[in-house]
C-alpha cells in the first residue's frame, strides 16, 4: 500500500520566523502518529500544509492529492479536529449534525447519533451552552462517523479535564481506528497518547529531528540506571540525559549496545516526556 | 446543488435574527404605530367632535358613495401605498441587516477560529462565498418582502374594520387596491436588486474576507478616504476627478446599494403628480429600464472581481 502522506522539501517562511525548514516524511497508511514538539517548533503549519488551509514550498502529496491545488476533493477524505472547541458557537447539535450529513458524503448518521446518545448532549442545545468538553465530544461524534481515510488532531485535548481526555483516546481507538486509518496527533499531554501511538515524529525549529516507530524508539533509546559507583563509566558512553533519583543516576542513551548498558545497571524503555526533554534540551534557551 | 443548499440553510440558521426576526419585530412596531394612531384619532375625534382621521362617518359615506373613477383611482393607488410602506421601512432595515451580514460574512468565523471547522468539510471555497451572497441577495430580501407584504395586508384590514365601525363599507375601497399586483411587483424587484446590490456585497464582503481586523472600518475608511484625497487633489487643482461622481457612483454604490430602490436613480421620468402616478412610475417594469443603464453593469463586473477576490483571500488567508 503506497504512503497516506509523502512530503518532500517542505518549507514554509513567515515574516519573522521559519515554521518549517527542509522537512520530508512519509507516514504509512493504519500508524498513529504523534508529532511532538515544542511550542512555536512547526507543529500546527505542518499540518496545515497537509490540509491545504497554507501555503508552502517543497512537495506534498496526501492520499494521493496536492493539498494546494485539490483541496475541496482532499477534504472528503481527511477530517481535522484542530484546536479545540472550534465548532461555531451559535450552531445547535441538531443543526449542525443535518448540516454535515447533508454535505459529506462519507458521514454515517446514525453512528454520529449513537455516539451522541452516550453523551449528555441534547439536540436542541448550543455550542455556546457547552463546557469545552462537551464541544470536543460533539467534534468527535461528527468525526468518527465519517469514514474518513486520515484524521488530522492538533492539540484536541488541550484544557479537557482528565476524564474528557481519557474518553477522547479511548474512544479513538475503540470505535474509529483501523488499519485502513491513519491519525496524527499533536499534543502537549505526551504521557496520555504514548500507549496508542505507533510512530514518533519529534520537530524542533521546523526540523524533524526524530522520526521512528515506537518499537525503534525502544531498540533505539534505553534509559539505564546506575549506581554511583558506575556512574563515570556511564558518563563515558556520552548519555543524551542524566537525572538523579534516590542516590542512583538514570541515563539516558541513544544507540549504545544494550547488553553493554545491562552490565551497568536496570535498564528500561524511556518514556517519550523524558525522551522528549532529552532531545529539546536548549530549545527555548 | 444540494450542497448549496444546505450552505444557504446554514447562513440562514446563523442569521435568523437579522433575516427574519428584525423584518417581524419591525413589521410589529409599524403596526403598533398604525394602531396607536388610529386609536388616537379616534378617541381625538370623539373628544373634539372633530372630524379626525376616521372619524365624520357620514362624510367618509359620501365620500365613498360619489368617487368618480379618477378618484377611485388615486384612493386605491393611495391603499397600495400604504402596502408599499410597510415594506419600504422593512427595506431600509434589511439595507442595515445585509450591510452587516456581508461586512461578517466571511470574517466572523476567521475571527472565532469556527472557519477551522467548516473548513474540515468538503466545501469548495467558491461555494461557501456565492452561498453567502445568494443569502444575501436573495433569501433576506424575500423574507422582507414576504414579511412587508403581510404587514401591508394586516394593515389594510386594521384600516377597513376601523373605518366599518364608522359604518361605511369599506370592502368597496379596498377592492380598490391591488394587493396581488403589490406583491408581484415587489417580488419582481428582487432580480433587480440581486444585481444593483452585488457591488457592495462584492466590497463588503471583499473586506470581510481580507481584513485581519475591523472590517467596517477598512470597508468605509478605506473610500471615504480616497474621496477626501481627491477632493484635495481637485482644490489644488492637479487632478480632473469630478468629486460629485466619485461619491455618487463609487461610494454610493459600494457601500449603500444594498438599500433597496437605488436603482431608480437610473430610471428617467420617476414621480408624478398624485399617488397613482407617481406609483406606476415606480412600478416594476419600470425599475428594470435601469437595467439598460451602464451604471449598473459595470458595478456587476466589478462585483465579480470583487467576489473572486474574496474567494482567493478564503482561499488562502492564513491567520486562524
Amino acid at each position: 500500500m503506497s504512503a497516506v502522506i509523502t512530503a518532500n522539501g517542505l518549507g514554509k517562511r513567515y515574516k519573522t520566523a521559519l515554521a518549517l525548514d527542509n522537512v520530508s516524511f512519509q507516514v504509512e497508511p493504519g500508524r498513529i502518529v504523534g508529532l511532538i514538539g515544542p511550542n512555536g517548533a512547526g507543529k500546527t503549519t505542518a499540518l496545515k500544509a497537509i490540509l491545504g488551509l497554507t501555503d508552502f514550498s517543497g512537495e506534498l502529496n496526501v492520499l494521493g492529492f496536492d493539498p494546494r491545488r485539490q483541496r475541496d476533493r482532499l477534504m472528503g477524505e481527511v477530517c481535522f479536529i484542530a484546536d479545540v472547541a472550534v465548532l461555531p458557537r451559535w450552531i445547535r447539535v441538531c443543526e449542525v449534525v443535518d448540516f454535515v450529513a447533508h454535505v459529506h458524503p462519507r458521514f454515517d448518521r446514525r453512528k454520529c447519533e449513537a455516539f451522541l446518545v452516550r453523551t449528555k448532549l441534547q439536540p436542541n442545545q448550543r455550542v455556546r451552552q457547552m463546557s469545552k468538553g462537551m464541544i470536543v465530544q460533539l467534534h468527535l461524534a461528527l468525526v468518527m462517523a465519517i469514514d474518513a481515510k486520515l484524521l488530522i488532531l492538533d492539540e484536541p485535548t488541550l484544557g479537557l479535564d482528565i476524564l474528557y481526555r481519557k474518553q477522547f483516546y479511548q474512544s479513538l481507538l475503540e470505535d474509529y481506528f483501523d488499519e485502513n486509518k491513519t491519525i496524527i496527533v499533536t499534543t502537549h499531554q505526551v504521557e496520555e497518547v504514548e500507549h496508542i501511538l505507533t510512530d514518533l515524529m519529534f520537530i524542533r525549529d521546523g526540523r524533524i529531528v526524530l522520526d521512528a516507530d515506537m518499537d525503534a524508539v525502544g531498540e533505539r533509546y534505553i534509559e539505564v540506571m546506575v549506581n554511583a559507583d558506575r556512574a563515570e563509566a556511564a558518563r563515558a558512553l556520552k548519555p543524551l540525559d542524566e537525572r538523579q533519583v534516590f542516590g542512583k543516576s538514570i541515563f539516558l542513551f541513544d544507540g549504545v549496545e544494550r547488553a553493554q548498558l545491562e552490565a551497568m545497571g536496570e535498564t528500561r524503555r524511556p518514556s517519550i516526556s523524558d525522551l522528549f526533554v532529552a532531545t529539546m534540551k536548549g530549545t527555548y534557551a | 446543488m444540494n450542497t448549496f443548499l444546505w450552505l444557504v440553510k446554514r447562513e440562514f440558521w446563523e442569521h435568523r435574527g437579522g433575516f427574519l426576526r428584525a423584518p417581524i419585530i419591525t413589521a410589529a412596531i409599524f403596526l403598533l404605530l398604525n394602531l396607536m394612531g388610529i386609536v388616537t384619532s379616534e378617541v381625538m375625534g370623539r373628544r373634539m367632535g372633530f372630524m379626525g382621521f376616521a372619524g365624520g362617518g357620514n362624510n367618509l359615506h359620501l365620500l365613498a358613495r360619489e368617487l368618480d373613477k379618477q378618484s377611485m383611482e388615486a384612493v386605491g393607488a393611495g391603499l397600495d401605498l400604504v402596502m408599499y410602506s410597510s415594506t419600504a421601512i422593512i427595506g431600509i432595515v434589511l439595507g442595515f441587516v445585509v450591510f452587516f451580514y456581508c461586512l461578517g460574512a466571511l470574517y466572523d468565523d476567521r475571527r472565532d477560529r469556527s472557519i477551522l471547522f467548516w473548513k474540515s468539510l468538503p466545501i469548495s471555497d467558491t461555494a461557501t462565498v456565492l452561498s453567502k451572497v445568494v443569502s444575501a441577495t436573495v433569501v433576506a430580501p424575500l423574507i422582507a418582502v414576504i414579511v412587508g407584504a403581510l404587514t401591508g395586508i394586516v394593515m389594510l384590514l386594521m384600516f377597513a374594520i376601523t373605518l366599518s365601525l364608522h359604518g361605511v363599507s369599506v370592502w368597496h375601497l379596498l377592492s380598490l387596491s391591488h394587493p396581488v399586483q403589490v406583491i408581484a411587483n415587489l417580488i419582481g424587484s428582487i432580480p433587480l436588486y440581486v444585481l444593483w446590490a452585488l457591488p457592495t456585497v462584492g466590497w463588503l464582503m471583499l473586506c470581510s474576507a481580507w481584513a485581519r481586523s475591523k472590517p467596517f472600518l477598512w470597508a468605509v475608511a478605506l473610500p471615504v478616504a480616497l474621496g477626501i484625497v481627491i477632493g484635495w487633489f481637485n482644490l489644488l487643482g492637479t487632478v480632473n476627478i469630478s468629486d460629485a461622481w466619485y461619491w455618487r457612483s463609487v461610494v454610493a454604490r459600494i457601500l449603500g446599494s444594498v438599500f433597496p430602490g437605488g436603482w431608480f436613480s437610473q430610471v428617467t421620468g420617476v414621480g408624478g403628480d398624485n399617488p397613482a402616478e407617481m406609483l406606476s412610475s415606480l412600478g416594476v417594469l419600470r425599475g428594470y429600464t435601469a437595467m439598460g443603464s451602464l451604471n449598473l453593469w459595470v458595478g456587476v463586473a466589478a462585483a465579480i472581481a470583487m467576489l473572486a477576490g474574496a474567494i482567493w483571500f478564503r482561499r488562502w488567508r492564513d491567520d486562524s
